[in-house]
């Protein structure tokens, strides 16, 4: 059971942690919440 | 052009409301019930098996065909599904992505309106005082419309109108400020409301609060493997089925989330942490409130008749808020509105995604803006769901379940599974999974999606349309194939309900059974004209393409 658990667990963390620590795609990516963040912004042209 | 400009608020919230949508009621009260039915610790590897080479591969599969035909501007599946083959028949294979949806919304409705009721119940204290048949009559009586305990007229409809408005609003807000911001807020209220119960149903002491057993006992029933039970067909295709229900493969709702995602962005690493995030809640949480709790206070024997009798439903709602109350009553009304929280928030995060592929169809195809077709979504499963509310006894519920609910997902899941591995081909779907993934996708899942993947699928399908009586596969092969009462053949032919007309002889009896026998074929004419009616909006929508140029 312990060990059952410890896996499912270990493995939700270990997924959870790579999606935060991985940075994102340059823009435009899906996602709105980042379009503000003047470092994200694509170069003007 | 469509209406449809919606886009995600952050990877974060993507993840979370895809983790909601998988996480339902059956992550409390299915999985630990199918354990115990299934042999126990042993069921976890099947379950685990059927995890890894059936539902990771399924999620793969819809999360890549969702971004692949979000990249033509499809947010539902019949035009995803169109999109991967020239074949114009795929795009009413499709309709299922829909019909389910909206099917089950009608039913999940109600019952997620059940536990936003109990909430109040239990913050009013009416379980207070109440013994256990107290607690079981108060369900009775609700779920038939009887009196109501806060003076409310038919509560039960009321309750469930105020969970479809909910829905709607929510819905009508849009992606990223509706239905992320409520799976931003639930998912993690859900995981601290399931973690307080399971602690609670790690701690039980026997003497303590009225508890005849440690809390070890219930722990060691569940998980105690039995090997015997691990090479019965039975035990896999219920494995195979819980994988299904759990994930929310074979819906529509995967491919409609998924159709916001750009294409350069991951999705590989998105599936597997949203997937392992629903096994955290189902294994870990799931596990450890329903069954340590019950056999804590009514012993192995008594929760196994009532298993066997209500099911895992039964348990949640008859016998739970009884035994909360073992603990005092304040410690009982917070353990109430916890446990009908966290039902509530794991029904809600779910019902809200099966709205979203019918909004974004009307989005798509018919230039729909999102509040609007919010509203329409809103209206027809009220409509639709009616009946569960008022022909609950008449099996109507059970019925939407059945054919919606569980055969639907497992037929819409084999056709994909052929689809995106044999028709679309391979190679680009291969292609499709790993472009922008964020983590290296094993190789092996080549092979697994191309062939076990679709052959477990048919396995799945064929069991349970040929399920040999009592399970025992062993016997139908040598002594003849005698079709079980569960299997899709015999639900087809109502056998189970005509043998008992058969056999009864009360005429109260018969009246009641043959009024169910009405409503149930009823019920299924409903659900087939919902069909056609949705195959033949998607034909409207493929003619107004021809018309405008667009195919």
């Amino acid at each position: 059971m312990l060990s059952t658990m410890l896996l499912v667990t270990g493995a939700t963390i270990y997924f959870f942690i790579r999606v935060l620590k991985t940075p994102p795609k340059p823009e435009p990516d899906s996602y709105l919440d980042n379009d503000d963040e003047i470092e994200r912004r694509a170069p003007r042209a | 052009m469509s209406a449809n400009k919606e886009s995600w608020g952050s990877r974060v919230g993507l993840i979370l409301a895809m983790a909601g949508n998988a996480v339902g009621l059956g992550n409390f009260l299915r999985f630990p019930v199918q354990a115990v039915q299934n042999g126990g610790g042993a069921f976890i590897i099947p379950y685990l098996i059927c995890f890894l080479v059936m539902g990771i591969p399924l999620l793969w599969i819809e999360w890549s065909m969702g971004r692949f035909g979000g990249k033509f501007g499809h947010h539902s599946t019949p035009f995803i599904v169109d999109t991967m083959h020239k074949n114009r028949l795929w795009k009413y294979i499709g309709v299922f992505g829909i019909w389910t949806n909206i099917a089950v919304a009608s039913y999940y409705c109600y019952l997620e309106s059940w536990t936003l009721s109990y909430v109040f119940h239990s913050l009013g204290g009416t379980f207070s005082g109440l013994d256990q048949i107290g607690v079981s009559n108060f369900f009775d009586e609700y779920v038939n419309l009887g009196e109501s305990t806060f003076g409310i007229p038919y509560e039960p409809i009321f309750f469930f109108v105020v969970c479809l408005l909910l829905n709607t609003w929510i819905l009508s807000q849009g992606l990223a400020k509706g239905v992320e911001r409520v799976a931003k807020i639930g998912m993690p209220l859900l995981i601290v409301f399931g973690m307080f119960l399971a602690y609670k149903g790690f701690t039980i002491n026997a003497g303590e609060n009225g508890a005849i057993n440690d809390s070890s006992v219930g722990l060691n029933f569940l998980w105690t493997p039995n090997f015997d039970e691990l090479w019965s067909p039975t035990v896999w295709l219920a494995a195979a089925g819980q994988i299904f229900f759990t994930l929310s493969v074979g819906m529509g709702t995967i491919h409609c989330y998924a159709s916001y995602v750009r294409s350069k962005d991951d999705i590989a690493l998105n599936a597997m942490s949203a997937g392992w995030m629903n096994e955290f809640v189902e294994v870990v949480l799931g596990a450890s409130i329903l069954i340590p709790i019950s056999i804590g206070y009514l012993g192995i024997d008594g929760v196994v008749d009532l298993v066997n009798s209500q099911g895992g439903l039964g348990l949640g709602f008859r016998t739970l808020p009884y035994l909360f109350y073992q603990w005092g009553d304040v410690l009982g009304a917070i353990a109430g509105v916890m446990w009908f929280g966290l039902l509530f928030f794991a029904g809600i995060t779910s019902s809200l995604a099966m709205g979203t592929p019918w909004i974004g169809f009307l989005q798509d195809e018919f230039n729909w803006n999102r509040r609007p077709a919010a509203w329409s979504f809103g209206l027809i499963v009220l409509v639709l769901g009616m009946p569960t509310v008022l022909f609950f006894k008449y099996g109507v519920f059970d019925e939407y379940d059945y054919w919606a609910g569980t055969v639907s997902l497992v037929v819409f899941a084999l056709f994909e599974s052929i689809l995106f591995a044999w028709v679309f081909g391979m190679n680009k779907g291969w292609r499709e999974i790993t472009s922008g993934a964020d983590i290296k996708v094993p190789g092996i899942y080549k092979f697994i999606i191309k062939f076990v993947t679709p052959l477990l699928l048919l396995w799945v399908f064929i069991g349970s349309l040929i399920t040999p009586k009592g399970g025992d596969w062993a016997g139908a092969f040598s002594n003849g194939w005698e079709l079980d009462d569960s299997s899709i053949i015999n639900k087809i032919k109502n056998s189970n309900l005509k043998r008992q007309l058969a056999e009864a002889t009360d005429p109260a009896v018969i009246e009641q059974l043959q009024e169910t026998l009405f409503f149930v074929n009823a019920s299924r004419i409903l659900l087939v004209v919902v069909f056609l009616s949705i195959a033949g909006l998607v034909y409207m929508a493929y003619k107004k393409r021809v018309r405008e140029g667009r195919i």
